[in-house]
C-alpha cells in the first residue's frame, strides 16, 4: 500500500487528527506504527480498511493506494462508496484488533467466517482451508480437536491466533494488527510475534505498537508519530540506532511518551 | 446521639424492606389458600360456561401468543434500527418515545385500538386484544433489544466489518448470537407483563364463556374473566376467580423466574 | 438483501411513532363531539350522565335568558335556541326538554387523589428499602431480597385488586372506619403497586454515587445515616426524584386494582373515606355500554388522562433521569 498526503479529520472535530501522512507500507515486509498515545497512528492503521467508515462523517484527504496484485492496478481506497467494493477492500486488507474478538460459534466457524460470506460453500475446500488458516497461524495443534468447540473457551492469546486465523483465511494481501499483544501475557505475545514473522512471507503487515522493543524486534520499517504528524521513517535499525529527528531521538530514548 | 439517630435510621430502613417483603408474602400467601381452596383439576378440563377455566387458560396464551408473534419481531428490528443502524436524532426521539410508550396507560391503548380496529370491524374481536396486546409489548422489546445490543463490545462489530461482512450479517450472525441470552429473557419478561394484562382487553376481546378460536368473534380471556367473576354476586363465581387468580400468578412468576434463572445461568 | 434489512428495520422504528400519533390523533377525533360540546367546562362539571332540563325559549324572544344548568351549551344571542343533536328528550306530559350531561370533574379528580395517596404512602417505605438494598444489606441478602421485590413488580394489577379488596381493605375500613372500598383503599393499594418500581429505580440510582466517594466519608467517621443523608442521597437526588415522577405517571394509568377499590361511583368524595371513581376506571366501566356523546365523553377523559401522563412521564424522564446520567 502506498499513504500519500493523506489527511483525516474525525466527524464533528474541527481539526485533523492526521496530518498530510505520505508513507509506504512495503510488500512482504512488516511496518511498524509508534509514538506516543493519540498520535494518530491507530487512526492511519484504520484507515486503510476504511473502517473510519462505520461512524459516518469523517473527512478525507489525499490518496491511499492499494496494489492490486491481481490486476497490478493501483486503486485509490479513498474513493471507495460501494458496498460491494468496501467489502471487496475488507477481503484484501484484513484487521487484528486489541482485545481479541473471537465470534460466539465454534472455532471452526470462526476461521470459516469469512470464506462463507464471500460464498465459499463446497465443505471440503472450507475444511481445507480452515485447517491450512490454523495451521499459518500455529493453533492448528492445539485445537485440531475441537473444532467445534465454542471459540469463547480458549485461553486470550489462543483466541488471537484465533482472529488471525480468521483473517489469513480469506487471503488477504494486507493484515492491519492494532496492538495484538498488549492484552496478552508475555508468552502468547512471544507466539504471536513469532507468527508475525512468518506471515510476512505471504502479506504485507503494518502493526500499531506502543511497545518500542516489539517494533524493533520484529519490523523492517518502523515510522514514528507524534501528534498526527509522520516524524520519521525509515528502516527500523536507522530509527532505532540512528534517528535522524530530535523528537524521534526523545521517545526512543523515552524522554516522553 | 449520632449513633443513636443511625441505628434508628438504619432500623426503619431494614422495616421498610420487611414490610416490602410481608406485602409480598400476604398477597402470595392469599393466593395460595383462596386459590388452592377453590382448586380442583376438572377446572383444566371445563369451559367457563361449566364453571371451569380451560376456555379462559387457552384464551389467554393465545391472545398473548398472537401479541407476540406481532410484538417481537417488530421491537426487535426497531431496536436493532435504534442501535446499528439509526446515528442520528431519529433514533433517540424513537428511543425516547419507545421508553414513554412503555409506562403508558395500558387503557388508553385499549380505547385506541377500540376506535380504530373494533369500531371499524363492527365488534369485539380477538384480532383487536391481541393488537393491544401487541402495542403494549413492542416498547418493551425494542428497549430490551436496544439495551442488550449496546453491551455487546465495539470491536466484534469491527471485527465482523473488517472481515468484508455486510452489516446486515454482522448484525445477525454476530451481534444478535452474542445478545442471545439477554434478549430472551428480556423477550421472555415482556411476554409475562402482557399475559396478565387486563385493561386492554375490557373493551377490544372481552371475553367468552365457551371454547372457542374464532378470532373474530370476543375471545375467552383468563384476566376479564376474573374481573367479571369478582364482579358476580355468587360466592361459587368469587371462588372461580380465586382459583383463576391463583393460576394466573403462578404462570406469571412461573416465567419470571425461569427468565431470570436464564440469566443467571448463562452469565 | 442488506438494504431491505435496512428498511425494514427502519419501517419497524418508525412504526412507533405512527402509533404514537395515532393514539393522539384517534383520542382527538373520538373526543371531538365531546369537546365541541362542552370544551373546558368539561374538567370542572361534576355531572356525569345526568338528565339535565333545557327549556324551550319562547319563539324569537332575543332578550331571552334561557336557563342554562351546568354544562349546557344555548347561545343566547341567537333568535332559537340551537339543541345539541343527542341525547334530547321531550318529556311530553310538561313539554320541557331534557339531556344528558358528561363532566369529568370526578373521575379526574378520583385520578388525582389516588396517585397522590398512592405516592404519600409508598414512598417512605419504597426510599426504605432502597436504602435496605444499596448499603445495609450485604451482596447476597441485596440479590435475594431485590428479586422479591421484583417478583411483587411483577403480579399482574388484577391481583392486586383481588387481595386489596377482600383482604387489605377490610382491615383499612377498620382502623380508619368507612367504606371498603373508597379512595383511600384504591389509594392504598396502588402504593404497594408502585412500591417496588420506585424502590428499583431510587436504589440503581443511589447506586451511581462512586465509591470513592463514599469512602471519604466513612473515612472521616461519618455514621451510614450520615454519609446516606449527605453524599449518597444529594448526588443521587437527581434521579430519585425522576424515578418518584416516573412512578406517578405510572400511576396515574392504573386501572384494574382501582376499579376493584374505589368504589366506581360519580361522586366527589366529601372525605378521604369515601368512594368515588377515577378515569381509567370510568373508561373500564362504561366503555361498552356507551354511545354517541357518553363515548365520546369516555374518550374526552382518555385524552385527558393520556395527555397528563405522556406530560409527566416526559417531565420524569427529559429533565430528571436524563440529568441522572
Amino acid at each position: 500500500m502506498n499513504i500519500k498526503k493523506f489527511s483525516f479529520t474525525y466527524p464533528g472535530v474541527e481539526h485533523p487528527s492526521l496530518r498530510n501522512i505520505t508513507l509506504p507500507i512495503a510488500q512482504n515486509k512488516i511496518t511498524a506504527l509508534i509514538g506516543p498515545s493519540g498520535c494518530g497512528k491507530s487512526t492511519l492503521l484504520r484507515a486503510m480498511n476504511r473502517i473510519h467508515d462505520l461512524y459516518p462523517g469523517n473527512k478525507y484527504d489525499g490518496r491511499i493506494e492499494l496494489h492490486d496484485l491481481e490486476t497490478g492496478k493501483r486503486n485509490n481506497i479513498l474513493e471507495i462508496k460501494k458496498e460491494n467494493e468496501f467489502i471487496q477492500l475488507r477481503q484484501q486488507v484484513g484487521m487484528i484488533f486489541q482485545k481479541p474478538t473471537p465470534f460466539p460459534m465454534s472455532i471452526f466457524d470462526n476461521v470459516a467466517y469469512g470464506l462463507k460470506i464471500a460464498g465459499l460453500k463446497n465443505k471440503t475446500e472450507l475444511a481445507h482451508r480452515v485447517e491450512q488458516a490454523l495451521k499459518d497461524s500455529a493453533l492448528w495443534k492445539e485445537v485440531h480437536d475441537r473444532l467445534g468447540k465454542s471459540a469463547m473457551g480458549l485461553s486470550g492469546g489462543q483466541q488471537q491466533r484465533l482472529c488471525i486465523a480468521r483473517a489469513v483465511a480469506v487471503k488477504p494481501e494486507v493484515l492491519l494488527f492494532d496492538e495484538p499483544t498488549s492484552a496478552l501475557d508475555p508468552i502468547s505475545t512471544g507466539a504471536i510475534e513469532e507468527l508475525l514473522v512468518e506471515l510476512k512471507k505471504d502479506i504485507s503487515i503494518a502493526i500499531v505498537t506502543h511497545n518500542m522493543q516489539q517494533a524493533s524486534r520484529i519490523s523492517d520499517y518502523t515510522a514514528f508519530m507524534y501528534l498526527g504528524d509522520l516524524v520519521e521513517y525509515d528502516k527500523t535499525e536507522n530509527i532505532f540506532l540512528n534517528p535522524k529527528e530530535k523528537r524521534t531521538e526523545d521517545y526512543i530514548t523515552g524522554r516522553f511518551g | 446521639m449520632r449513633l443513636l439517630i443511625n441505628k434508628i435510621f438504619l432500623s426503619l430502613s431494614v422495616l421498610s424492606a420487611l414490610i416490602g417483603l410481608s406485602f409480598l408474602a400476604w398477597i402470595l400467601i392469599t393466593l395460595f389458600i383462596k386459590g388452592l381452596g377453590s382448586f380442583h383439576f376438572s377446572l383444566f378440563l371445563n369451559d367457563l360456561i361449566n364453571g371451569g377455566l380451560r376456555n379462559l387458560l387457552v384464551g389467554q396464551f393465545i391472545l398473548a401468543g398472537l401479541a407476540s408473534l406481532i410484538g417481537i419481531p417488530l421491537g426487535m428490528a426497531a431496536g436493532i434500527y435504534i442501535q446499528e443502524y439509526g446515528h442520528g436524532r431519529f433514533s433517540s426521539i424513537i428511543r425516547d418515545l419507545s421508553d414513554i410508550m412503555m409506562s403508558a396507560p395500558s387503557i388508553v391503548i385499549g380505547a385506541f385500538v377500540y376506535a380504530v380496529v373494533v369500531i371499524p370491524t363492527g365488534g369485539t374481536s380477538g384480532f383487536a386484544g391481541a393488537i393491544a396486546l401487541a402495542i403494549m409489548m413492542i416498547p418493551v422489546v425494542i428497549n430490551t433489544t436496544d439495551n442488550m445490543l449496546s453491551l455487546v463490545p465495539r470491536e466484534l462489530r469491527e471485527a465482523g466489518i473488517a472481515l468484508g461482512a455486510s452489516k446486515y450479517k454482522v448484525i445477525i450472525d454476530i451481534i444478535i448470537k452474542a445478545a442471545k441470552v439477554g434478549i430472551m429473557t428480556g423477550v421472555l419478561l415482556a411476554f409475562a407483563r402482557i399475559i396478565g394484562e387486563t385493561a386492554p382487553l375490557l373493551f377490544t376481546s372481552e371475553t367468552s364463556n365457551y371454547f372457542t378460536l374464532d378470532l373474530t368473534e370476543s375471545f375467552p380471556s383468563l384476566t376479564v374473566s376474573i374481573y367479571d367473576l369478582a364482579n358476580e354476586p355468587e360466592e361459587s363465581s368469587r371462588d372461580l376467580a380465586w382459583a383463576a387468580s391463583f393460576i394466573l400468578t403462578v404462570m406469571v412468576l412461573a416465567i419470571n423466574l425461569v427468565g431470570r434463572f436464564i440469566t443467571r445461568t448463562k452469565k | 438483501m442488506e438494504k431491505i434489512f435496512q428498511k425494514l428495520s427502519l419501517a419497524s422504528a418508525s412504526l412507533v411513532f405512527i402509533i404514537l400519533i395515532g393514539i393522539f390523533i384517534t383520542l382527538f377525533s373520538s373526543s371531538k363531539l365531546a369537546i365541541d360540546e362542552y370544551g373546558f367546562d368539561f374538567i370542572t362539571n361534576p355531572d356525569w350522565n345526568k338528565e339535565v332540563p333545557i327549556d324551550i325559549p319562547a319563539i324569537s324572544n332575543k332578550s331571552a335568558k334561557v336557563s342554562s344548568s351546568k354544562g349546557e351549551i344555548i347561545d343566547e344571542d341567537d333568535d332559537e335556541a340551537t339543541f345539541p343533536k343527542d341525547d334530547v328528550m321531550f318529556d311530553e306530559d310538561d313539554e320541557s326538554a331534557t339531556k344528558t350531561v358528561f363532566g369529568g370533574l370526578v373521575p379526574i379528580v378520583g385520578t388525582l387523589l389516588t396517585t397522590l395517596i398512592a405516592l404519600a404512602f409508598s414512598l417512605p417505605i419504597a426510599m426504605g428499602i432502597a436504602v435496605f438494598l444499596a448499603e445495609i444489606a450485604p451482596k447476597n441478602v441485596s440479590n435475594v431480597v431485590g428479586m422479591a421485590i421484583e417478583l411483587l413488580a411483577a403480579i399482574p394489577s388484577i391481583i392486586f385488586g383481588m387481595w386489596g379488596l377482600y383482604y387489605f381493605a377490610p382491615i383499612v375500613a377498620d382502623l380508619v372506619g368507612g367504606y371498603q372500598v373508597s379512595l383511600l383503599t384504591a389509594g392504598l393499594v396502588l402504593g404497594v403497586m408502585i412500591l417496588p418500581f420506585m424502590a428499583a429505580i431510587t436504589r440503581d440510582s443511589m447506586n451511581t454515587t462512586p465509591a470513592v466517594l463514599k469512602e471519604s466519608a466513612y473515612a472521616l467517621g461519618a455514621t451510614k445515616f450520615e454519609v446516606i443523608k449527605d453524599i449518597i442521597f444529594p448526588y443521587s437526588k437527581v434521579g430519585i426524584i425522576g424515578s418518584i415522577i416516573l412512578a406517578l405517571g405510572r400511576a396515574l394509568g392504573e386501572t384494574m386494582a382501582v376499579a376493584f377499590l374505589i368504589g366506581s361511583i360519580f361522586v366527589l368524595p366529601s372525605a378521604i373515606n369515601d368512594p368515588t371513581i377515577s378515569i381509567p376506571v370510568a373508561m373500564a366501566n362504561n366503555f361498552g355500554e356507551s354511545s354517541g356523546l357518553g363515548e365520546s365523553a369516555l374518550f374526552y377523559l382518555a385524552l385527558i388522562l393520556f395527555v397528563i401522563s405522556f406530560g409527566i412521564i416526559s417531565l420524569a424522564k427529559f429533565y430528571f433521569l436524563k440529568k441522572a446520567n
